[in-house]
Formats: C-alpha cells, structure tokens, sequence
C-alpha cells in the first residue's frame, strides 16, 4: 500500500520535449513509471522515448486514460498548464517548476480546490511510491519500500533524510514534496491525513523548514489523528527577514521561527530530531512503541 | 522585495492613495532645501529597509530649515539594525487628530491575501497582533473577485468610522488593492493612517514587499530596487543568479538545495562554528555555477574555511567536483568536501587529486571543518 501512487498509476508529462521535462522522463521511464503520454504545443504527432506527444492535454486524454499529471513548463506559463490539466479532469498534479508568481498560486490554487484536483507542488521533488511509481526528479536509486511515510517541504534534504533511513533499513511506503513555495498545494495537513488511512503506513518522518505555520498545524493534526510522527526542522540560525532560497523560508517578523515550530511539535508530544543522523532512533523508537501496544 | 517609505509613496500617489508631501534627500544640505520647499514643521526620516526606525533615532521633527539640516546631519549616517542610513524623506508634518492600520497581505495559510484593520494604528502592529488580537479586523479577499464594498462597509463600522470619514476611506482601501493586485504585492501597509486635524486621510507611513518571482512582469518596480543598501557580496550573488545571504562567520557553506543548506548551518553552528554564509546552488548546476559559487564565497575577507555538502540528486557530484577542482589550487584555506549521490565515486575521485578532505557525511563534514578553522586561527 501507498498513498496517491502506486504501479498502475498512468502519467502524462507536461513540458516532455523540454530540457528537464525530457531527462526526467527518461529517469521516470527507467524507474518503471508508466508514462504514457506527453504534451508540448506544436509538437504534436511526435513520440518522445516512444511516449506519444500531444499538442494539448484534451487531446492526451482523448487517446489515453491518465491518472496524473506532472509539469516541468516554464514558470511564467505553468499556473496555466496547472489549470488546464485540472480543467481536463485529471485528478492528481505534481509541479515541479520553481518561481511560479504568488498572486497566480493564489487563482490556481482555488481553481484546483474547486475542480477537486490535488496538487503537489510546485517547487519540490514530486512523489515516489518506492519500487512501484516515481513521479518527480528524486534519485530513485536511494528509495527502498518500506513502512516510513516521508513528507517534506525541502528536496536535498529529503535524500539526505531518505539516505539515512534507507542504509538503517528502513524503507518508505511513499515520500512526498511538497515544496518550497508560501503557497504549496498539498501540505503537510493534507498528506498526514492521506498517511494515518494506509495501513502500510506506520510513521510519517515531517521535513519542515522555517517560514509559515505549516508545521504548527501539521503538530495538532498528528495528536489528533494518532498518527506517530517524527519532525525535523531545517533553518534554526537562519537570520530573520532573509530569505533563505526557497520562497516560502523566511522568517518574518515573529512568526516562522525553527523555534516556534519545534515547541509546537513537542507540545503535542512529538519527538523533534536535533540532527537528520538522529531522525532513524526516533523512529526506530516510535515503531516500537506500536509494536508493543499491537 | 522591499522599497522604501518613499518609493512606496511614490507609488501610493500615482494610484491616488492621500500621501504627505515630501522630497527625498541625501545630504543635510538637500534637508534644508526641502524644508525649505515645504514650509512650516517637518519630518526628518531614515530611510532603511528595517523596522523600528523611529525607537532608534530615525525619525525627527524641525520646526525651521536650520532644524531640518541638522536633524539630517544626526540622521545620515547613523546605524539603525546594522544599516547605515543614506538617505531621508523630508515630509511635511502633520497634525493628527487619529491614527488607523490599514494592510493588505498574503495569508499563507489560507493560501489567499488578506485586508487588515485596525483602530490602534501607529504602533507596532506584530505588538497589537499578539496583545489584543481582536483589535485587528481581518477579511479574506475573494481569490477571482478581490476586494467587494461590502466587505470595506463592514470595516467602516467596525472602525467606527464617521460618515465624513467613510467616503475617502473606502477610495483608499479600493485602490490600495488595486496597487497590491497590479503590482504583485506581498505586503501593502499603511501604519499609520492618519486622520488630520483638518479633515483629510493622508498615508503617514508606506511600507510595500513584493513577490521576486514576479519581478519579471513588473519592470516599474524592478527599477526600485536599490542596489546601495545591499550587502557587497550579495549583490554580486543577485547577479550572478545565486541564492547567497550574508551572514557575517568565518566558515563559509555552499549546498545544493535550500533545505540542506540550512541544515548544514545548523550542523555547523551546533559544533562550534560561524557560518560566513547561506549558499544555495540549486537543482542541476553545472562546473560553471559551482566554480562562480566557490569564488564569491571565498572572496568573502573574513571566511577561514569552506565546506561544501553535495547530495545529488538533478545535480551531478562530478560537475561539481570538476567546478571545485578549478577553483581551489591555490585557495589557503581548508576547504572540506561531502559529495553524496548522483555520479558520487567519478566525483569522488577528481577530488582525490586535489588538496581538498574529503568528508563521508554531513556532520563528518562540519566537525572536520570548525576543527580546522579553529587551529588555524590559534
């Protein structure tokens, strides 16, 4: 079991010809990702890796049956790629474009609610179901299946994570970035949720990082669920009012800080690891607390 | 993005927004011109992009021109949060029968933008926010429809704002939407916003953050941005499209990917150290980006160290490596190397020929670099 994705999940790229469209369509191709389709305006008619290419997604979908949508269209045109996937039906999105305007996430984001569409991004690695479905650019090799579920707003630090419980054995039922961005689609609220109803799921590892309250009610929603968990928090000496690469890391005012984030974990009886080398103790531990009250 | 009061009134008056008037000045001489100008009493403002200006000496009234000049001397100069004031906005003061708040942001966590008010204006809001959180009123903008005059009528009433007060106030609310929309705002506020003596709105202060993703579409702001006050190297960082803040220790960092950027600071910091800066190369560098990273971290005088941590993913350890190699021959200083991932051993091994260490992992990594720097400087 996983959440979102699995080894029947059937994609459509968006931005295939393109420099990283075309590269990651190869890794996904590799990895074993059903990739069935593409789309890129006035390239329609041509195969790329033998995937077929569209000129538009209405005309992907005419011809193929499509579960989800990944995007590497440039930024000043992705919002709209956005849009036309969800105006489509197509039900699960991931963006992997950096530096999509604010105040076009805004629109975006209430278009996506009201058509019911889930998005996953932008700015972040995508998602990957380990040995069955991997859409985004993350390393594939590193991910091995297993009952960890890993949501996290930082890509690098994710495979950094990954690693480490990978080389202690422990695998991943499914990781899922969900970007850097002030205005994410999923977040860490959404994706708890999906984890706490799949039983193959038995600890969620949160990556979180300084800026919004994100983390904060993710903590909340974790108690409330019964949901063990696991936090770590990137970003303790940042400065504040400096953003720190990623759109959405600054800390502003008094808000945001590594500080508030981790007491808001730990007051609702969330362990919170100082380092990433400590995250595979804790949840070694956290499985073995439900191990012993099974 | 940030811009100046000034700047932003400049912007609130092209839109119409109630601005004093003012000029912007830079020696106390052009102080004096402009008081001169105006007439009467005057304020004398820093302009900085930092908060708390007015608590730190950065603000000061002058009945005279004379008064004005020498309000500019004590002002220009000065240092307020680590910036050096180089510039004033010489305004014409005014009688203030009552203060407001008035802002329009974005609410990250309702993912839309966000209209607040408030009777207590003039103070620092983040203060008010946390004391008395019902003395700001707050209204979710419609996503499509933007701000609707009901929504503005509400917050005359629960401003108890006087009918002779209501209709300026209205225009203002509506076209400060209108500027925070057109001009990809992410922070639009008016504190204060006062209510003279004689009757009218003016904007007392301005303050205007804008979306860099945006920055592309919007040249008029572009334009705004004052290269002046920012940090040396972070100017050369903006140019050479790095994502690099300056943040003033002896160990200078450069990572791939924000996220273990920022973690490699915290290693850093935990074992001793003083990260000289945040240096993000991003997804997929090639030897190009890298070799232009390592050089603006190293031309940083007070950085004794570096350490560079890799884990590829997009980006490939070689391309890396092979941008390091150039760069580091004749470099002084220990320079400590993690290189995990994509193409991690071809990355590893034109490391071996070089004079950098090699580290296995993160923490590895920050514990050899911070012992160096250490011995080095004893």
């Amino acid at each position: 079991m996983s959440i979102l994705i699995n080894e029947n999940t059937r994609v459509l790229v968006q931005g295939i010809t393109g420099r990283e469209g075309g590269f990651h369509t190869r890794q996904m191709l590799d990895y074993g990702t059903k990739v069935v389709a593409g789309v890129t305006p006035g390239k329609g008619g041509e195969t790329f890796e033998g995937v077929p290419v569209y000129n538009t997604v209405a005309d992907a979908l005419n011809r193929h049956e499509i579960d989800a949508a990944v995007s590497f269209v440039p930024a000043r045109f992705a919002s709209d790629s956005l849009m036309e996937a969800a105006s489509c039906g197509i039900k699960l999105l991931v963006e992997i474009t950096e530096g999509i305007p604010v105040h076009d996430m805004v629109k975006v984001k209430k278009y996506l609610d009201d058509m019911g569409t889930i998005l996953i991004g932008p700015n972040c690695p995508g998602i990957i179901t380990p040995g069955e479905c991997k859409i985004g650019i993350m390393p594939g090799n590193i991910f091995i299946p297993g009952p960890v579920g890993v949501i996290s707003r930082s890509g690098t630090l994710t495979y950094q994570v990954v690693d480490e419980l990978t080389k202690a054995g422990l695998g991943q039922s499914t990781c899922i970035g969900i970007g850097g961005d002030p205005i994410p689609g999923i977040r860490f609220t959404g994706a708890l949720r999906l984890f706490s109803s799949d039983p193959a799921t038995r600890v969620v590892v949160l990556i979180g990082e300084i800026g919004g309250r994100d983390e904060e009610d993710a903590a909340a929603l974790a108690e409330a669920l019964g949901m063990p968990v696991v936090a770590f928090i990137a970003g303790r000496s940042a400065p504040p009012g400096k953003r720190m690469g990623h759109a959405g890391a600054i800390i502003s005012g008094s808000s945001g800080t590594a500080q508030a984030k981790m007491e808001a974990f730990q007051k609702h009886g969330i362990p919170v690891a100082e380092f990433t080398s400590d995250i595979v103790q804790l949840v070694k531990e956290r499985m073995a607390v439900i191990s012993n009250a099974d | 993005m940030v811009i100046h009061e000034y700047q932003a009134k400049g912007l609130f008056k092209d839109e119409g927004i109630p601005t004093p008037a003012g000029y912007a000045a830079e020696t106390p001489e052009e102080a004096k011109c402009a008081a001169e100008k105006l007439g009467g009493k005057v304020a004398v403002k820093a302009q900085v992009h930092a908060g708390g200006r007015g608590k730190a000496g950065g603000i000061k009234l002058a009945a005279t021109p004379e008064d004005a000049e020498k309000a500019a001397e004590k002002i220009l100069g000065m240092s307020i949060k680590g910036i050096t004031v180089k510039k004033l906005w010489i305004e014409e003061a005014l009688d203030i029968e009552s203060e407001y708040y008035l802002g329009i942001t974005l609410d990250r966590s309702n993912a839309c933008h966000v209209l607040m008010a408030s009777k207590k204006g003039g103070v620092d809001i983040e203060q008010v926010a946390s004391d008395d959180p019902s003395a700001i009123l707050k209204y979710p903008v419609h996503r499509h429809l933007g701000i609707l005059n009901f929504q503005v009528q509400d917050l005359i009433y629960g401003l108890e704002l006087s009918p002779v007060q209501s209709k300026g106030f209205t225009d203002i609310v509506l076209r400060l939407w209108k500027l925070y929309r057109d001009t990809d705002c992410t922070l639009a506020e008016i504190n204060p916003l006062v209510w003279t003596k004689g009757g009218q709105w003016t904007a007392g202060d301005a303050k205007m953050n804008f979306d860099d993703s945006a920055i592309y579409r919007q040249p008029g702001i572009e334009k705004l941005i004052e290269i002046v006050e920012e940090d040396p190297l972070e100017r050369v960082a903006r140019r050479e499209k790095l994502a690099y803040v300056h943040l003033g220790g002896d160990i200078g960092i450069i990572g791939n990917g924000a996220g273990l950027v920022m973690t490699t600071l915290d290693v850093v910091q935990k074992a001793g150290g003083r990260p000289a800066n945040f240096l993000d190369i991003g997804g997929g560098a090639n030897a190009q980006v890298v070799s232009n990273a390592v050089k603006l971290v190293l031309s940083d005088p007070e950085v004794r160290g570096l350490l560079i941590n890799i884990f590829g993913g997009i980006t490939r350890c070689d391309e890396v490596a092979k941008g390091i190699a150039e760069n580091v021959r004749d470099v002084r200083i220990p320079v400590v190397i993690r290189l995990s991932g994509t193409r991690e051993n071809e990355g590893r091994c034109i490391i071996a020929e070089t004079s950098l260490i090699p580290a296995s992992g993160m923490q590895e990594a920050a514990e050899k670099i911070v012992s160096l720097v250490k011995e080095g400087g004893s």
